[in-house]
């Protein structure tokens, strides 16, 4: 075994690292945030041209990496800026739909940065279910409505699931269908969400859809890179959130002694460690096993969002605690990244549903 | 014992429903339902119908125009008005510095302060902590002088709530540096609307505008407007802190935020299924709603042993780690309950007046702001690990 990343992934790393330590202070992801659309093209372009969505791609459709160690990479250097480009969506959600369907000219662009994706796929009463699908396809028009689509509103072309056949929650019967965001029969409703992100609900009243090939398993691929760039993310997250942590432990005085000599607080400041290296193992195992046969690979998909989001709770919670009042302001960063690390919970299946997904791919094995 | 409510209980839990039925303003209570943000005249106005009532100052003795009412009464009393959907009472003058004066203060303190208290007419928040000075509140630095027959004091307050609706602060100040530093504070009662006082916000995590800084600049106060003898107001600032501890419990605002999340669980759906049959979900919903049928009957055994508005010291600390811990999970559980809705986030939905179709389903929008404000609930009142500091070494003895 080796647990070092290659040389190549070690300079990416280290080169994303110091672009978000030196530009992308929590002042300058604020301002993004807060720009119509939730983000700043400017920034976007930047990072594209750093290969940071190259990073994301594989080399035969036109990136230079887009393998599950590249998606960890990328993502938990993100996660330390608590990054609101749209990556997810567009290098990781959108991408992974166009490279299983073989769209090199659009990725093209998209390494470039000249296009922007969103995957809609999550439906009013659909929750995190994956196969829970009611929008409908019929001779290449979509019909139906599409819940909390993250940078919907920004994307030139969205991924849409649909369903030409079969019940509600049958597998069969997915497929998924590129939409361009501007075609008749689209309508968007956008809107912030509260870690500073932006969604948008989106109604589909027969627009024309090209549909990908590859059906539910390409959705299922497309979701799990999804749930690993999003652990990755959360790994970074947390990784600043202990540091900010310790470093205020270490300083902040009462009682005369520095916070950090209160046994009370050691053992949970403990705590935090250990449950972010058990975080780390299991993205890292999942990244690793991001290529393997699909049960392999969902398994330790559904172990990793699991494990991350128990660790990510723990984490934001303790962060805010042990700081005390000064994690509860706006000004100090802390508290950002500890909102992040709450919501990414509600993205892409939570605790709970990947626990029972867990269980039921064990029951599968 | 009896664990039930006897008929005359059940005549006054009537007697505030149907109050409240007829008096509080619907639209009034529809924003609390919705967790909109209320004004200072939303607040008065229920607390001026509360004075109307007789109501507003329920612990305090019937002399300065309290209720008698007995700790189930007063259980009764809240548990309504939070069912009803009203505003909190404000707590920082009926709760908090109004037994402080009753207990310490002056007859003429009494016949000043506390009437001012009842008709609003004086809006207090509290002068506590400092930026050096949380948990070790002790050590506060703001310093209060004598000269001639005025107090002069210099300083600066954090973290207070309301400080900007509010039109008087209550201040700890150092009035000596001898001895241990518990030991040379004074409690002071001072008006905002002079020279010397600045308010500036800060803005909370959620975006929200709900706590301050405050400036104290040669702040000129006359000598009679200190409580209790000069050096010996850590006896005082500990005694109000019994009366809040007690307060963060919130055993009603648990029951009715448990309410909404079994109504939330029944609607909300995942893998074909109301929330409320999801085994995992529903075995969190069903352990929380044990520790708070436990905490319930604990609430009222500390209060009813007690008396009064206020719990003792090391009880208040217990009520107030559990019953925190228990709003916090539910606060957890309420936002996980509506899955990927609870992202979306519209600031001005929170203002009065704003009547665009809300994203979601009803209710999603408020949950992750919820749970993330009531990350305080924790650390305020003194945080909950101080709490276990104080019932280990004077519960325990450690
Ligand atoms: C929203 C909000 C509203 C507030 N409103 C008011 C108000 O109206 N008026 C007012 O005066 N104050 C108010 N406060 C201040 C509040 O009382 C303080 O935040 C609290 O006392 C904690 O102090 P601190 O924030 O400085 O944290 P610190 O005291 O610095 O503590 C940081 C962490 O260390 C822990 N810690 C500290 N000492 C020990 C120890 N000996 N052993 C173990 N752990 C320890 C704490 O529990 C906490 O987890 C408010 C605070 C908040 C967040």
């Amino acid at each position: 075994m080796d647990f070092q990343l290659s040389e190549e992934r070690q300079m990416l790393a280290d080169m994303l690292n110091r672009f978000v330590r030196d530009e992308y202070p929590i002042d300058v992801r604020h301002k993004a945030a807060e720009m119509e659309g939730g983000f700043d093209p400017a920034m976007w372009a930047q990072m594209a041209e750093l290969g940071a969505v190259g990073a994301l791609i594989p080399a035969e459709a036109g990136g230079f990496g887009g393998m599950g160690e590249d998606i960890a990479v990328v993502f938990e250097a993100l996660g330390r800026g608590i990054v609101v480009e749209p990556f997810l969506s567009t290098g990781v959600l959108g991408a992974t739909a166009l490279v299983g369907a073989g769209k090199d000219d659009l990725l093209e662009e998209v390494v470039a940065g000249g296009k922007m994706l969103a995957l809609a796929h999550t439906e009013a009463d659909s929750r995190y279910e994956m196969s829970r699908v009611s929008c409908k396809a019929e001779g290449g028009k979509i019909s139906g409505q599409k819940s909390v689509v993250l940078n919907g509103a920004t994307a030139d072309m969205l991924i849409v699931s649909a369903r030409s056949s079969g019940d509600i929650d049958d597998e069969a019967g997915i497929d998924l269908y590129l939409v361009d965001a501007k075609a008749d029969g689209v309508s968007i409703r956008s809107y912030g969400t509260v870690e500073g992100g932006h969604a948008a609900d989106i109604t589909f009243d027969g627009a024309a859809g090209e549909k990908l090939p590859g059906g539910y398993a390409l959705l299922e691929k497309v979701l799990g890179a999804g749930v690993l760039a999003l652990c990755a993310e959360a790994l970074g997250a947390m990784e600043v959130c202990k540091d900010l942590t310790l470093d205020y432990l270490k300083t902040r005085k009462q009682f005369g002694v520095n916070l950090g000599k209160f046994q009370a607080l050691q053992h949970r400041m403990v705590e935090v460690t250990i449950a972010i290296e058990q975080a780390r193992s299991i993205t890292m195992l999942a990244a690793g096993q991001f290529e393997a046969d699909r049960l392999t690979r969902e398994r330790s998909l559904s172990a990793a969002k699991n494990l991350t989001s128990r660790v990510a709770r723990l984490v934001s919670e303790e962060t805010i605690q042990l700081h005390g009042g000064i994690a509860m302001t706006w000004e100090y960063s802390a508290p950002h990244f500890a909102k992040r690390l709450t919501m990414i919970d509600h993205m892409l299946g939570d605790e709970d549903f990947h626990l029972y997904r867990f269980q039921s791919l064990e029951g599968a094995a | 014992m009896d664990l039930n409510y006897t008929a005359e209980e059940e005549a006054f839990r009537q007697e505030v429903r149907t109050f409240l039925q007829d008096n509080l303003r619907p639209s009034l209570a529809e924003k609390v339902r919705d967790a909109k943000r209320l004004t200072r005249e939303d607040l008065e106005e229920w607390h001026n119908l509360l004075n109307s009532k007789g109501w507003l100052a329920w612990h305090w003795p019937e002399e300065h125009g309290g209720t008698n009412w007995t700790p189930v009464e007063a259980h009764i009393f809240h548990e309504e008005s939070v069912y009803a959907n009203a505003p909190r009472i404000v707590p920082f003058g009926p709760n908090m510095l109004a037994p402080v004066l009753i207990k310490f203060g002056t007859e003429e303190q009494k016949a000043h302060y506390l009437p001012k208290i009842l008709t609003s007419e004086h809006w207090w928040c509290q002068g506590y902590s400092e930026p050096g000075s949380g948990s070790d509140l002790a050590s506060l630095k703001t310093e209060a002088v004598r000269d001639g027959d005025e107090w002069v004091i210099n300083g600066q307050k954090t973290w207070t709530t309301l400080g900007h609706i509010a039109d008087h602060i209550f201040v700890l100040a150092r009035t000596s540096k001898e001895g241990k530093p518990q030991e040379g504070i004074s409690f002071f009662l001072v008006p905002m609307d002079q020279p010397g006082i600045e308010v500036r916000p800060i803005i909370t995590l959620d975006g929200e505008h709900e706590v301050n800084e405050v400036f104290l600049t040669d702040v000129r106060i006359p000598a009679e407007n200190i409580v209790g003898e000069e050096n010996k107001g850590w006896t005082l600032a500990k005694y109000l802190l019994m009366y809040e501890r007690t307060g963060i419990a919130g055993v009603a605002n648990s029951k009715l935020a448990l309410d909404g999340l079994k109504a939330a669980s029944a609607k909300m759906r995942s893998s074909g299924r109301p929330m409320s049959e999801d085994p995992l979900f529903s075995a969190r919903m069903a352990k929380v709603d044990i520790d708070l049928m436990a905490m319930e009957v604990f609430n009222l055994r500390v209060v009813a042993a007690a008396g009064g508005g206020a719990a003792g010291g090391v009880e208040s600390s217990m009520l107030k780690i559990k019953g925190t811990e228990i709003r916090q999970e539910l606060t957890d559980l309420s936002r996980r309950v509506y899955g990927p809705h609870a992202l979306p986030f519209v600031p001005e939905y929170f203002d009065e007046g704003w009547n665009e179709e809300p994203v979601g389903p009803a209710g999603a929008m408020k949950q992750a702001r919820s749970y993330f404000n009531n990350r305080k609930i924790t650390i305020y009142g003194g945080s909950n690990e101080i709490q276990k500091n104080i019932i280990s070494k004077a519960g325990l003895g450690l």
